[in-house]
């Protein structure tokens, strides 16, 4: 794909865009449709668009795998973290009201953009190493 | 109209033996669904479905394509008994169809169970507007750290399976 000139300049044009509904929804998702798994998928497409286009090799420079690896286990370690400070805090696993204990409602709110933060973070980068093991393996059965 | 394009789309899929066109026809009845989720109000929904169905998923049964072969090989014998028990299996949940409460009625067990206790307290108890997240998130957050754990694990999953390819590339490139 190195020649595609068109595709090249209209997909740096829009991976940026991409990228930023993203995070729009990711972090308007209590607001207006998504949240943190939508959020995730948006962004390993936009990272898939990205090695689609500019190769597989590119792409592992910008999201390294051995990353990407600790980052999905850190968005479960995230969710499992948020639930864990609620009992620290007194209260149940993932009863978000003690964040805020006078106020409960906005504790919820705070709970609830940290566990979809996490699930973001777990879903992009494990559909991202999904497509990178499928991809690693046709690139090498291409070069052997 | 969108259920009878999904319906074509699926005889054509049965029908054809080029697996390419198959991949794409995928691609294509998952964004009818997507539009037929919008069409049902449930954007959520729609959005998941035509990014992970219409998008990602195309493009790893494409590289799954490059992996093996573009044809799909001719059947050798007609299978009659799995052809029955499908027939018979689907008839009978055709039947179970018949005792579903009738589609939008009030006093359907979804309409009465916890969905009003949400719609009605979510507001105040949580505080944010969109119901489908404050379900998803508070309500049912077990359910999500499941879910999340199950797709930490699918993933870690294929990396035992597939990922020492891609690891090997991955450092011969950096030592070359």
């Amino acid at each position: 794909m190195q020649h595609h000139q068109i595709l090249r300049v209209v997909t740096k044009f829009n991976l940026p865009l991409i990228l930023l509904f993203g995070l729009y929804v990711q972090f308007h998702g209590d607001y207006g449709p998504g949240g943190g798994f939508q959020a995730g998928v948006i962004v390993a497409a936009a990272m898939i668009l990205y090695a689609l286009v500019f190769g597989f090799d590119s792409s592992t420079r910008v999201a390294p795998p051995g990353v990407l690896r600790v980052c999905s286990a850190a968005g479960v370690l995230v969710y499992l973290g948020t639930g864990v400070v609620n009992m620290l805090l007194g209260s149940d696993f993932l009863d978000y009201g003690s964040f805020v204990p006078e106020h409960p409602s906005r504790g919820e709110h705070y709970g609830i953009l940290a566990v979809e933060l996490g699930v973001g973070l777990t879903v992009a980068s494990t559909l991202l190493l999904i497509f990178f093991a499928f991809a690693g393996r046709s690139e090498s059965k291409g070069t052997d | 109209m969108l259920l009878a394009f999904l319906v074509v789309t699926a005889v054509t899929i049965i029908r054809l033996r080029d697996l390419f066109a198959v991949i794409m026809l995928f691609g294509l009845y998952s964004l009818l669904s997507a539009a037929l989720f919008v069409a049902l109000d449930a954007p959520d929904v729609a959005f998941t479905e035509a990014v992970v169905g219409a998008g990602i998923s195309t493009v790893l049964m494409l590289a799954t394509l490059a992996l093996t072969s573009r044809h799909e090989k001719r059947p050798t014998h007609r299978a009659w008994l799995p052809l029955a028990v499908v027939l018979v299996t689907g008839g009978f949940l055709v039947y179970g169809t018949f005792d579903i409460a009738p589609f939008g009625a009030p006093d359907n067990p979804v309409h009465t169970h916890v969905a009003p206790r949400y719609l009605e307290q979510s507001a105040e108890e949580i505080g944010i507007p969109n119901v489908v997240t404050s379900v998803l998130a508070s309500y049912r957050g077990y359910d999500t750290l499941g879910e999340t754990a199950v797709v930490f694990t699918a993933g870690m999953g294929v990396l035992v399976l597939l990922g020492g390819a891609a690891g090997r590339l991955f450092r011969r490139r950096k030592e070359d």
